[in-house]
């Protein structure tokens, strides 16, 4: 295995198309490397992107956050400003594995791992996030939405890395918030994840942003369970509408973490919860 | 590709190793360095056996390159003792009877002092999160917990 640190996102790309045979990007290796240690991926060519500048930055700009691709779990969840503008971001962020994995975890891995029940993704995803890339074809950006396409797989091209995260700065009155079902209370893989942003003006839901993760081959937005909040004062019929609308957009898989019809359950049951959590944070926003 | 030379700092020293770009840190440390305090229980970051400190960080040594640690400072369960004068949180987990077989010992003591570090005065919810990365299938976790928080009043004290 051939490991390489380059200096710049440039010079990454360059010595990724020079690259034969498996090539994988190191930033936390927390994916990476427990699939090189168990023999799924053995590398060829790693290159790890951590000694390029900026890459363990949180910049708050005048239009949102731009996060280095190599922050942490950790460094995220200590970062007060962001937590003040985006806890369901930084909640969801916090959820994964320990505090060792913390330690090193980050939001593009998360992302570029591609599993259906990655925990910042459906957060990102109702934040509005958006990924800068650059590929041999030049820079591009992404909606987070746009990129996961299958399990384990994302819009990337060959050769296209992720060279930050950017997350708009949260609107005025507005609030967001994360949380997933897991049989345990700590350390486990999400059954059910749900990101909800909400803009209130007064009592009433004038904007909404819905995300599930894990009860579909792709984590998603699901717009009908936006509209069926919007207009709303969260009463039991927006609760109620909402609900049906994440039921009826999961697709799960029965597997040891629940079957089917618990999946789809406790999806509508998750994203009530966490729209009351979003709305009452929405309403104490300035 | 050849082996690559590192230079970090471990426990307060300036350490030099040579290493196979696929040596994880917990192998260059236990295998080429000799500190085989450090253990191996899964190789893949799920039991938090091998936890050290990587530039202030905890981490999993099984989940890090030896070659990431270039220009690091590292610290282990073998910098914690001063001398032969055990640090307040081994003297705790052995008046407790924290400890069967031993093997989670070190990961425990090196994430709980990194909490204590960072809070003095946890609570036991707080702690038992922290933790909760460190798998222990002896003790069934109420005496390590016992262990800290009596360990963390005793730091109370002396600070």
């Amino acid at each position: 295995m051939n490991y390489l640190k380059p200096d710049t996102f440039d010079e990454a790309i360059a010595l990724a198309q020079k690259a034969k045979g498996t090539l994988r990007f190191l930033a936390g290796g927390t994916d990476v490397l427990v699939q090189l240690r168990s023999d799924l991926v053995t590398p060829d060519t790693l290159i790890d992107l951590k000694g390029i500048a900026g890459v363990k930055d949180i910049t708050r700009t005048s239009e949102g956050w731009d996060i280095g691709i190599a922050v942490s779990g950790a460094e995220i969840t200590e970062h007060e400003e962001l937590m003040q503008d985006w806890p369901g971001v930084v909640e969801a962020m916090d959820l994964i594995g320990s505090t060792q994995v913390q330690g090193r975890a980050t939001l593009v891995g998360n992302l570029c791992n591609g599993s259906p029940a990655a925990d910042s993704v459906p957060a990102m995803m109702a934040a509005g996030a958006s990924a800068m890339t650059l590929g041999p074809n030049g820079t591009r950006e992404l909606m987070v939405t746009d990129i996961p396409t299958g399990p384990g797989q994302t819009c990337l091209q060959p050769g296209e890395i992720i060279t930050s995260i950017h997350i708009p700065a949260q609107k005025a009155n507005s609030g967001d918030a994360y949380e997933r079902f897991i049989p345990r209370t700590e350390m486990d893989i999400a059954v059910v994840g749900c990101g909800i942003n909400l803009t209130v003006d007064g009592d009433t839901i004038t904007g909404a942003k819905v995300a599930i993760g894990a009860v579909a081959p792709t984590i998603q937005l699901v717009p009908d369970a936006a509209d069926a909040l919007i207009g709303s004062s969260l009463d039991e019929q927006a609760l109620a509408g909402l609900a049906d609308a994440v039921r009826a957009a999961c697709n799960p898989i029965d597997d040891k973490r629940g079957t089917i019809e618990f999946r789809i359950d406790v999806a509508g049951v998750l994203a009530r919860r966490v729209a009351q959590t979003a709305y009452a944070r929405a309403r104490k926003a300035k | 590709m050849s082996k690559q030379v590192i230079t970090t700092t471990v426990n307060g020293d300036s350490v030099d190793f040579v290493c196979d770009p696929r040596e994880s840190l917990l192998d260059v440390l236990r295998d080429r360095l000799g500190l085989t305090g450090s253990k191996e229980g899964c190789g893949t970051g799920d039991c938090g056996a091998c936890s050290i400190m990587l530039d202030g960080r905890l981490v999993c040594s099984c989940l890090v390159l030896g070659v990431e640690a270039e220009g690091k400072t590292i610290e282990t369960i073998e910098g914690v003792a001063t001398g032969t004068q055990l640090h307040v949180l081994q003297d705790k987990i052995i008046e407790h009877a924290g400890l069967q077989c031993g093997i989670c010992t070190p990961g425990i003591i090196v994430a709980a002092k990194a909490l204590l570090e960072k809070n003095p005065d946890p609570t036991e919810t707080e702690l038992r999160y922290w933790l909760a990365g460190n798998l222990c299938r002896c003790t069934g976790y109420d005496k390590i917990i016992r262990a800290v928080m009596d360990a963390a009043a005793e730091l109370r004290k002396v600070a």
